[in-house]
């Protein structure tokens, strides 16, 4: 393996997180519980989707043969795809929306916060972009599991299944493979096994204020940074691969 | 004079005065978008930095750039998008600040971002100066914008968020 190689492994797995993410939440545009919420959901879509266009055009970059961005987010099969098997989840009701949410960018804001510190400048500018968005995502959440958590029995009731559902998919974020560990010691990628205990208190803290109960950590799903996923992920790509499937190089 | 004669200089100042798509009453330059011009193997290079990663009006800025350019004879044009430094608010002018007050946007509050957003702070009210505000939404009608009301005037207003 060289650094091109793994960088271009670690750009993409960054950029598709960002793009099945934004994608799912794109789902909710007009389906929001209220028009604030509408908003404020498909704002973290594009603020995703602006940062997945960053992160693929960087491995497009870097891998240097003529695919785009464009090429890379539309044009490859469902094993060829290494977003995380949490960001892929469906919405299910707006608990399950919110418990995904929750785990996913309290995890995003630890992680591109040490990933300002790359040695690759590219990551490292994208890292610092994404930080600042990635607050407001992380307030959102927490705000809304306290105020569902600690709202009615059904809202609560609601949000504790919603994170027990959700949490099989959380031990995935902290795996590191070989791609991570040769960056991680070329000073490029993040260590991933010391943010797992920042995340974990971070997440008790604010279900405990939700007056939630912490899951155990059981069964782990897994299987992303091989390209397996989950039965959703090819729901979500025959929708969004379906323009470019039916009229190849389609343009706006 | 042979318009590809132009210093870089003189490029920048005929599209700094390009308004920002979203919000016309201040421009590319007060906003910070645009960043420099240089020249490179006979080409002028133009760089600019989104506001937000997913900021929309970028590839318009583009065109806009290009066509007034295009205007003065100069056909070579590039224009880079950088994401480093990050765009920050605090590159908000005094000036700049009080078009967004008088446009109807309370302007950032702050020249530092790294507090988390406070749902508590005191935003002023940009028609009527009130203090009585009260946060409706982080996530405003573009991205860089949240949602409050005026508990004094009644009315709702955008705040340009501190960033
Ligand atoms: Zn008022």
């Amino acid at each position: 393996m060289t650094t091109k190689e793994a960088t271009y492994t670690y750009a993409l797995r960054l950029g598709d997180d960002a793009l099945i993410l934004g994608h799912r939440l794109s789902e909710l545009c007009s389906r929001g519980p209220i028009l604030e919420e509408d908003l404020a959901l498909t704002n973290i879509s594009l603020d995703m989707i602006g940062r997945a266009q960053a992160l693929l055009k960087y491995a497009a970059d870097t891998e240097n043969n003529g695919n785009t961005e464009d090429d890379i987010a539309y044009r490859r099969a469902e094993n060829h795809y290494y977003n995380h098997l949490l960001v892929e989840q469906p919405n299910g009701d707006f608990a399950h929306t919110i418990a995904r949410q929750l785990l996913i960018s309290v995890f995003e804001y630890l992680f591109y916060t040490e990933l300002e510190k790359s040695r690759d400048e590219n990551l490292s500018a994208i890292a610092k972009k994404v930080t600042k968005e990635v607050k407001y995502h992380m307030q959102h959440a927490i705000d809304w599991t306290i105020r569902l958590g600690d709202g009615t029995n059904e809202s609560h009731k609601r949000m504790q299944t919603a994170i027990n559902d959700m949490w099989m998919y959380s031990g995935e974020l902290f795996e590191m493979d070989e791609v991570d560990q040769y960056l991680f010691r070329e000073g490029v990628a993040v260590d991933l096994i010391p943010l797992k205990a920042h995340w974990q208190n971070r997440i008790q803290t604010v279900l405990t204020k939700a007056t939630l109960v912490t899951p155990e950590d059981g069964y782990m799903q897994t299987g992303s940074k091989k390209g397996v996923h989950s039965e959703n992920l090819g729901h979500i790509l025959s929708e969004m691969q379906y323009l470019q499937r039916s009229y190849p190089d389609a343009k706006w | 004079m042979v318009d590809t004669e132009l210093y870089p200089d003189q490029v920048y100042d005929l599209i700094s005065v390009i308004p920002d798509p979203e919000i016309p009453v201040i421009t590319i330059k007060d906003l910070g978008i645009l960043r420099a011009v240089r020249i490179e193997d006979e080409e002028y290079i133009v760089t600019i930095t989104p506001t937000y990663t997913a900021c929309p009006a970028m590839g318009m800025i583009e065109d806009q750039i290009k066509e007034i350019l295009s205007e003065r004879g100069i056909k070579k044009v590039k224009v880079e998008l950088t994401y480093s430094p990050a765009w920050t608010t605090d590159w908000l002018s005094y000036e700049a600040k009080i078009k967004l007050k008088q446009y109807g946007i309370a302007p950032p509050n702050h020249s530092s971002c790294s507090h988390m957003f406070d749902a508590s702070e005191k935003v002023i009210c940009p028609r009527c100066n009130s203090k009585q505000t009260e946060l409706i939404s982080r996530f405003g009608s573009t991205a860089c914008k949240a949602l409050y009301k005026c508990n004094s005037c009644k009315e709702t207003f955008d705040l340009f968020k501190c960033h």
